[in-house]
């Protein structure tokens, strides 16, 4: 997004990088990271809320980042999809989603994938029905529900 | 490597799936790009007066407004079956959503600003928005008569009709006739990845992004639109973020393209959500069923009528209704049929192709008919449909396909793995469904594979992986012949400059179209490097046996990789290998073509339903797929699960709902709900038969759509089973269900007697 008059000032941390950044009042989180960061890991879809293909962890917990402005998250640390595996290998949880066939098309995985890594932040060992519930904010239109069940289920068993 | 078929092959490409690293279209940064937001009018039907750019223009950034007067005359039309859709609203908007002007910006902002600012002068016109309404004498015309000069049918909403009989239906001995009119309602794709359009000039051409399915197709029509060669229109695909048959044709691409020309600038479309329920949907329908039956329940005849509900624009959705009224009869002995598709024209979104492709409509009717019969007939409903099934070999639509697999396998399995006939708990039931579509009719796909001098692979197809997993399946199939791991082949997609033509990716093909092409390649090259081994040993061609991966020597075993540099020499290059895969129409067909194959489903529900609220708990859903061979047993899974699951939406909670003037009043995800993972079923069991007996690699059958054509009539017939009541309706909403359990005799009886016992009392 090209910033025009009225920009704000944000400072946050974004993968553990720190970062300086001129945003619009009105401008989503969401576009900060993919259109003035290019970090296009993190995916747009409703833009309300609803299907969590958005999502990213700020301060640690989980948020539609369409739904959050950019200058809201002045002060916090972010961490997206990008910054998971950064440039070491996959994290468990990635590698249990490619072993689980959980990713047909892709496009909702790294939401889905930031949304099971705090499911297992707060709960390490969930039941099918906790997973069910952790991930209900997040559509999958391929409707591999099943396996990001799986792959979430493997990870935390991996985890032991 | 043999030993590359049927194991579950880790995904090509799923590393950058997990990792977000993966580029769709929207990911893609084009630099100095204009971003263009779509100008549209809040009602379906309207006459354009006048459109005044002038605010919009003087918006700081603004570079170009298009309308259709600043469009070449007369505005270019394009349509996969009938060129009648503008590249923006010429005279008059036929849907909410039409694009009246296109605002084209150096910022989203100022496009979203300047589109704010366009002023349309317009007169809201009476719109038809049903199929009642479409067909009332006297309704309004959605389509201009001289779009189809010469057709009967011009002065109607009517766009084609898709007759199909055989046998003496009038003659037909019955004792029972079971009849029953049921609705489908209008769903939307919803595919994650929303559909995304961008276009930059290139030279003397155009280069081309876009999220579609058919690359080829809409090179093609960009091609005539635009006056240039082929070869001056690039067209790069990523890989779909989904598409489901709503990213085959055309949308926005030619309107982004004539942009990116006249502003000397690349341009750039990303649709919003709302905007894509507004530019793909499925057609609803109304099909009538009439079954004759012996008491046996022997089908005598049968008669179908199904009214599909198309958009402002036929797109590819009469080809649906031709396809999916064509096999309605189902997988049945029917000897004498009467069949009638019509496809009907409204001031709705375009429909177009969507997983079923206008089966999963007259399945829903046939099936439930079969349930009624054997209601009726006190029969038992897998019973019923095994009397009448069609067995291998059978002809079972004159002029087609004989059927291709021992499809009574399939509804055994599923008949087993739901316990079918062992006792359920109270407030529980059951139901089974069977589902059909034809395959291709018609397809050309070619492949290139280069075998490298390292013994690498880059393998070109131009299938697009929306999901199916087809660069998987095509690298086990290259792993298989060639004997190289799958981790040194490099699966290239999604570019017509550089892969050769591919027909398109729909109706479950890719696997066997593309994959028979991708195998006939690797053959090529199996064939070079027998001959190079041969010159090598100073023997004869003949005295060589070629197995995958390997050349039997009459000196011993020799894998293709080991012959490989030496066969190259010293100059080293690389041994090229081309395939062709052709199903050639047949002319005086229905469809233009018999099926390559069939989709054979048997789906069977346990359900189990609230009484005081209506909810529908799906306690287990089996779903078997005949796929002749899982080349790649998780990704058949996880397609027959995803289908399955789909199937769910338009069963329990999928539909579009308009107001007076033709607006989606439901438009986006807060009120158009899909199924999540808390809305699936209990239990949910894949399984599948295979008896390598498909046209593709190793006897594989295309798969991808089976478990959604019989879901809905699955579940049915399981609420049917729990609780009496038949609805005829989708989506089973709670509502719906709560109604009917309320109307049941001996509901209405048991609320008569309180009111009676209140008035007494």
């Amino acid at each position: 997004m090209t910033v025009g008059a009225g920009a704000l000032r944000v400072e946050l941390t974004v993968n553990g990088r720190p970062r300086v950044l001129q945003a619009s009042p009105h401008q989503s989180l969401l576009s900060l990271l993919r259109d003035d960061l290019g970090l296009t890991g993190t995916k747009a879809c409703c833009l309300v809320g609803e299907c969590g293909a958005c999502t990213v962890s700020l301060n640690g917990r989980i948020v539609d980042s369409c739904l959050i402005l950019a200058v809201e998250a002045d002060g916090a640390e972010l961490t997206t999809i990008e910054g998971l595996a950064g440039d070491g290998p996959l994290t468990s949880l990635q590698r249990a989603f490619l072993e689980k066939g959980a990713a047909q098309c892709g496009y909702c995985t790294p939401g889905q994938v930031m949304a099971a890594r705090d499911l297992l932040g707060r709960i390490p060992h969930p039941t099918e029905a906790e997973v069910h519930e952790g991930m209900g904010g997040n559509l999958c239109r391929c409707g591999c529900y099943y396996q990001i069940t799986d792959a979430v289920l493997g990870a935390a068993a991996a985890a032991d | 490597m043999s030993g590359q078929i049927g194991v579950s092959a880790e995904r090509v490409g799923g590393l950058a799936r997990v990792t977000g690293a993966y580029q769709y279209v929207g990911d893609i940064r084009l630099a100095d790009v204009l971003h263009v937001k779509l100008v549209t009018l809040p009602c379906a039907h309207a006459l354009i007066r006048s459109v005044d750019t002038s605010a919009a223009e003087r918006v700081p950034g603004v570079q170009l407004v298009m309308t259709a007067a600043n469009l070449p005359q007369p505005v270019p039309r394009f349509g996969p079956q009938i060129q009648d859709r503008p590249v923006l609203a010429v005279d008059e908007t036929k849907y909410h959503g039409e694009p009246v002007a296109a605002v084209a910006a150096d910022t989203e902002d100022a496009a979203e600003e300047g589109a704010r600012l366009v002023r349309i002068d317009y007169l809201e016109l009476p719109a038809v928005l049903s199929l009642a309404a479409a067909l009332a004498p006297g309704a309004p015309l959605v389509q201009d008569p001289l779009l189809r000069p010469g057709d009967p049918r011009a002065e109607t909403n009517v766009l084609r009709e898709h007759p199909v009989s055989w046998g003496d239906v009038a003659g037909a001995v019955s004792d029972l006739v079971v009849e029953g009119t049921y609705t489908f309602p209008m769903v939307t794709h919803f595919a994650i990845e929303p559909h995304g359009f961008m276009a930059a000039p290139d030279g003397d051409g155009i280069l081309i992004w876009s999220s579609i399915q058919h690359p080829y197709w809409l090179q093609k029509i960009i091609a005539e639109i635009l006056d240039l060669p082929l070869a001056k229109v690039r067209v790069l695909a990523p890989d779909p973020g989904g598409a489901f048959g709503g990213k085959q044709h055309t949308k926005f691409e030619p309107l982004v393209a004539l942009i990116a020309l006249r502003a000397g600038r690349p341009a750039r479309l990303i649709l919003t959500l709302e905007e894509t329920f507004q530019a793909v949907r499925r057609m609803s329908a109304e099909v009538r069923v009439r079954t004759g039956f012996l008491s046996d329940g022997t089908i005598t005849f049968r008669e179908v009528e199904a009214n599909y509900l198309l958009g402002a624009y036929a797109d590819i959705a009469d080809r649906a209704a031709s396809k999916g009224s064509h096999i309605s009869c189902g997988p049945y002995r029917v000897p004498a049929a009467r069949i009638m598709g019509r496809s009907i024209l409204s001031h709705t979104p375009p429909a177009t192709a969507f997983r079923g492709f206008g089966a999963p409509q007259p399945n829903w009717a046939v099936e439930s008919n079969m349930d009624d019969a054997a209601r009726i007939l006190g029969l038992d409903p897998v019973e019923l449909r095994l009397r009448n099934l069609a067995r291998r070999g059978e002809t079972f639509i004159p002029g087609d396909t004989p059927v291709d697999g021992d499809w009574e396998q399939t509804i055994r399995r599923a008949a087993e793995l739901i316990g079918w006939g062992t006792p359920l708990p109270a407030g529980r039931g059951r139901g089974v469904a069977l589902g059909i579509k034809s395959g291709p009719t018609t397809g050309l796909s070619y492949s290139t594979v280069r075998l490298l001098a390292d013994a690498s692979v880059i393998l070109y197809a131009g299938t697009s992986d929306m999901g199916q997993g087809s660069r998987t399946l095509f690298a086990q199939i290259a792993a298989e012949e060639l004997g190289v791991p799958i981790g040194r082949i490099t699966v290239v997609m999604g570019d017509t400059a550089v892969v050769p033509y591919d027909q398109q990716t729909s109706a479950s093909r890719s696997t066997v179209l593309m994959g028979n092409a991708v195998l006939q390649a690797c053959r090529e090259i199996q064939a070079k490097v027998r001959a190079m081994a041969a010159r090598l040993h100073g023997i004869s061609e003949t005295a060589i046996l070629v197995e995958p991966g390997i050349l039997r020597l009459p000196a011993g075993p020799i894998s293709i990789t080991e012959i490989l540099k030496p066969g190259l020499g010293s100059l080293g290059g690389e041994v090229i290998g081309n395939g062709e895969s052709r199903k050639e129409a047949e002319p005086g067909h229905p469809l233009s073509g018999s099926a390559a194959f069939y989709e054979f489903n048997c789906t069977a529900v346990e359900a189990e339903v609230d009484e005081d609220t209506g909810n529908i708990v799906i306690v287990r859903h089996v779903t078997v797929s005949d796929v002749g061979k899982a080349i790649n047993p998780l990704q058949v899974r996880g397609q027959d699960e995803g289908a399955a699951i789909q199937g769910l939406g338009h069963t329990l909670m999928e539909h579009y709902i308009f107001d007076e003037s033709g607006r989606i009043r439901n438009l986006g995800a807060i009120d158009y709900r899909i199924p999540t993972s808390m809305d699936l079923p209990v239990e949910l069991q894949s399984d599948i038969i295979e008896n390598a007996d498909g046209p593709g690699p190793y006897g594989a059958k295309g798969m991808s759509e089976g478990a959604l054509l019989c879901t809905a009539p699955a579940v049915a017939a399981a609420v049917r089973d729990a609780t009496g009541v038949v609805i005829r309706d989708l989506p089973l909403t709670p509502e719906r269900v709560w109604k009917a359990l309320s109307e049941r005799p001996q509901a209405i009886a048991a609320a008569r007697e309180a009111a009676q016992r209140r008035a007494r009392g």
